[in-house]
């Protein structure tokens, strides 16, 4: 699956390609601790368990903040 | 996945519109989940409901606000600090508690930082109809902390954040007591004082850790203003996510100095724990609350030491003169 993944803490947007279906194998690929990410879909909170759709956007709103 | 409290057929909160942010009425009906709990998923509503008892618990299990207290939010404008002013608020307001209101944040002078998230919270301040101060490093200490920081480092090899906390503790204090206040409330949370209560032990703080806790210091020392900290159980990810439901302006930047820090590493070997074995950062903190009247006895019984009046500021001291002024000297010689 190819998805969109735009990391807030980063400012970044990456094109991932990847084996799995969902949020919490996305951010294993990516190797981002589910603990301090929020993960977003179309202005939707998604939990780890939430299966991942080939072409989507997803975002990762940063749990830490910079201070 | 599904809310278990929705299955449960537990009637859904928080479903009228909100009075402080005069937002409409929330229409979020479905019961999919937003966060996955340790004791069951929670949707959209129940989990600002569970988020919300959780901090009214807090301030009334250790009184951290009375009837009478002026109270002082020290605010940075990021998601702990509008969420605990907001609670703030919305607690006042939900139990008619006639205690003041008012905000303080300190701008440290940190190009590319501070500046935006003042922003953030001079436009929350003002929908919230609170009253903000804002006290600067420059103003007050004659530079900012990107023009102090080399200096003092030089001879002292003292990280920015060591700079830092000195000054922003000496300044919030200060002005606090300027205003009359008798508690300052922060937006310290789980993980923070996890955070802390770690870096004591490796580092042998005791006294330091004794000075952990919901409620920092006493009401008797008039030297200082009281620190109380309404989000004390609440874990980071919960704070960031209860302000992004809430719809909070809030900007991610970060301190340039932020990763220099200790406090970086063990965040981040938390994190890393609380991944593998969740409930790591409870853990720390019902550790630490089991001893922490150990730790204010031993500090208590060995407080022989009075606290004096700093030679230079006249602020409450450990030495003839106390940190800021200590720093601000070596300062003044480096230029």
């Amino acid at each position: 699956m190819e998805l969109q993944v735009r990391n807030e803490r980063e400012n970044s947007l990456k094109r991932i390609l990847f084996t799995g279906t969902t949020v919490q194998e996305l951010l294993r690929h990516i190797k981002v601790n589910p603990e301090t990410v929020i993960v977003i879909r179309n202005k939707e909170v998604l939990t780890e368990d939430e299966k991942l759709n080939d072409k989507e956007q997803i975002e990762l709103l940063s749990v830490i903040s910079g201070g | 996945m599904d809310c278990h409290l929705c299955q449960k057929k537990i009637s859904m909160p928080s479903l009228k519109p909100d009075k402080i942010l005069e937002s409409k009425a929330d229409t979020e009906k479905k019961n999919k989940a937003v966060i996955a709990l340790q004791h069951g998923a929670l949707c959209k509503p129940h989990f600002l409901q569970y988020f919300e008892d959780k901090v009214f618990k807090t301030i009334n299990k250790y009184q951290l606000i009375r009837r009478n207290d002026a109270l002082c939010v020290a605010a940075s404008g990021g998601k702990d600090s509008q969420t605990v002013l907001y609670l703030t608020k919305k607690y006042l307001e939900n139990y008619k508690i006639p205690a003041t209101l008012e905000v303080l944040a300190i701008d440290e002078g940190i190009a590319d930082y501070r500046e935006k998230t003042l922003v953030d919270l001079k436009q929350f301040c003002e929908k919230l109809k609170v009253p903000l101060t804002i006290v600067s490093f420059q103003e007050a200490l004659g530079k900012t902390l990107d023009e102090a920081y080399p200096l003092i480092n030089k001879d002292t090899k003292k990280k920015p954040c060591n700079i830092c906390g000195v000054w922003r503790r000496y300044l919030l204090n200060k002005h606090a007591k300027q205003k009359g206040a008798t508690k300052v409330i922060t937006g310290h949370n789980l993980d923070d004082e996890a955070q802390a209560t770690v870096m004591n032990i490796f580092k042998a703080h005791t006294a330091l850790a004794g000075r952990l806790g919901p409620v920092s210091g006493t009401e008797e020392l008039e030297a200082f203003a009281q620190r109380v900290k309404p989000l004390y159980f609440c874990p980071e990810k919960e704070v960031r996510l209860y302000a992004l439901l809430k719809g909070f302006q809030i900007q991610f930047t970060e301190c340039p100095y932020s990763r220099e820090g200790f406090r970086h590493d063990i965040q981040e070997m938390l994190n890393t724990f609380e991944h593998k074995y969740p409930g790591t950062k409870q853990g720390i903190i019902n550790s630490f609350l089991a001893l922490m009247p150990l730790l204010k006895r031993k500090n208590s019984e060995g407080s022989s030491k009075e606290i004096k009046s700093c030679e230079s500021c006249g602020e409450a001291a450990n030495h003839n003169t106390c940190n800021a002024c200590t720093m601000k000297e070596v300062l003044y010689a480096a230029q």
